[in-house]
């Protein structure tokens, strides 16, 4: 099923988020999904060495969750691969029977766990997207035609409304949806007032956004984003409720707590939420239940 | 050695964008620059659109050289609009940095040989793509200012205005953009989605 589908049809999309194991076995990832997102979210993105940390593959694991019956979100980046595996990949998640992407420019090499590796970006987020509509319009990039039925897929794209370059981003948004972006998944929100004020101007692009969550574990993380990752900032009043009790933080309460307070304060204003757990899936079912889904 | 190539005549005459002052670099002669072929140009292009002066100089890739050879021109580019670059990559964007406030603009493409490359980088660094895209940018590279040579603008990785790969560099697609809001030309930047080609067997 695409994801698209569903917007259409004026449905709150929730979906949420898997990375694949150092490793090739995923039992505890399926069981994982299996106990605590089907049947609570529509989709399961799942990430492409995320951070550009080497992993099992987003594609491979994509499969296996579509043999479960549950849907998935084909990650794609353009750090690894030129034109050329990028279009046979999707290719590849076309015969898998994946139908909804996500198309990203992908992290730096040299902030993952391989560092040495060579940067690849051939094509960038808008490009990659372009590159995908063309497949559907039966040819590749370099305009070669396809044997038989074009594939179709829901091409999704991500964007930060908390950037402290919220214009430069919105510029870089209105690009992706030129070039065929269908629905958008944004970074991590903290400031519901700025995602507000964001939403207030991306929906003249009239395409569906969901509201990024990633679940606040503790302060140190919080701390850690604010000093380190692009496009969040965690407001000190939510640092010190991470604070204020330490054992309610540690047992997950409060992050459930703050994260379902964002998606209320925001649902109104977007057409759906994407949650990135980092490991703390057993924690999605409370938070949609507190956010009222 | 470089090799300066012109581009297209079509894509040069739309650059003569109102009062329009042709600067030529003949520094290098580690590059190649093809002179007869632009003075033809240049008659054609004085002949058509309005063209105020065309200056004929060396080593623009220095700033206080161009700041010295600009000087007795410096009142026609004001009261001009655009300023039309023949020279590398490095040479159009020393004169865009300088004259912050016009459309300063590429009339070539810059492919790269092997050997020495020419008197060049103080501040700025070319890439040799062959496919300059200063045109769209503001006059700052997009090929050599941003970490992932990004062509169709800002990734999710910048963070107060500086890069994700190394938080000393800015990151160049906000210089990019800051620029173009600046001179008010941000619709620049509405162009269809540029893809890099790597097939052309003299570019880097």
């Amino acid at each position: 099923m695409r994801i698209t589908e569903l917007f259409q049809r004026g449905e709150f999309v929730v979906t949420a988020e898997v990375g694949p194991p150092k490793g090739f076995h995923i039992e505890h990832l399926i069981e994982e999904a299996n106990t605590f997102l089907k049947d609570k979210v529509h989709a399961i993105n799942v990430t492409d060495n995320q951070s550009s940390v080497m992993r099992l593959g987003s594609l491979a694991t994509c499969k296996v969750l579509q043999e479960q019956g549950l849907t998935s979100i084909f990650q794609l980046t353009c750090r690894d691969r030129n034109r050329i595996a990028l279009q046979s990949d999707v290719l590849s998640a076309a015969l898998l029977g994946i139908e909804n992407l996500l198309l990203l420019t992908g992290d730096y090499t040299t902030l993952g766990d391989n560092p040495q590796a060579k940067p690849v970006f051939d094509l960038d987020s808008v490009s990659l997207l372009h590159m995908v509509k063309k497949l559907e319009q039966g040819e590749d990039l370099a305009g070669n035609p396809l044997v038989g039925e074009p594939p179709k897929f829901a091409k999704g794209a991500v964007v930060s409304p908390c950037s402290d370059s919220v214009d430069v981003q919105l510029a870089k948004m209105e690009a992706k949806v030129k070039a065929g972006a269908e629905y958008f998944q944004t970074q991590a929100v903290y400031e519901p007032e700025k995602f507000i004020r964001f939403m207030e101007k991306a929906k003249q692009f009239g395409v569906p956004v969901q509201l990024g969550i990633v679940i606040p574990k503790n302060a140190g993380m919080a701390k850690y984003m604010n000093a380190n990752v692009a496009g969040i900032s965690v407001p000190q009043d939510m640092i010190e409720e991470l604070q204020k009790d330490k054992e309610k933080t540690k047992a997950g309460i409060t992050g459930v707590e703050i994260s379902a307070r964002i998606i209320r304060e925001c649902k109104d204003y977007c057409q759906g939420v994407h949650i990135m757990a980092l490991g703390w899936e057993s924690k999605v079912p409370d938070i949609l239940a507190q956010a009222g889904m | 050695m470089l090799i300066t190539q012109l581009k297209q005549k079509e894509a040069i005459e739309s650059l003569v964008q109102g009062k329009t002052l042709i600067l030529n670099c003949h520094g290098c002669k580690e590059v190649h620059f093809p002179e007869e072929e632009a003075v033809e140009l240049q008659k054609e292009l004085s002949a058509n659109g309005d063209v105020t002066a065309i200056v004929t100089t060396d080593y623009i890739c220095n700033p206080d050289h161009l700041a010295l050879q600009l000087k007795k021109h410096m009142d026609t580019i004001s009261a001009g609009d655009t300023v039309l670059v023949f020279s590398c990559g490095v040479g159009v964007q020393t004169a865009a940095k300088y004259l912050e406030d016009k459309k300063v603009f590429s009339a070539c493409d810059t492919y790269p040989l092997p050997g020495f490359q020419g008197v060049t980088p103080l501040e700025f660094d070319c890439g040799q793509c062959g496919e300059c895209y200063l045109n769209y940018t503001g006059g700052i590279c997009p090929i050599t200012a941003c970490s992932k040579s990004l062509v169709n603008g800002q990734c999710g990785g910048s963070k107060n205005g500086k890069c994700e790969v190394d938080k000393d560099m800015d990151c160049g697609w906000e210089l990019i953009y800051r620029k173009l809001e600046k001179q008010k030309k941000l619709d620049t930047l509405n162009y269809p989605t540029k893809i890099r080609n790597y097939g052309n067997p003299d570019a880097e």
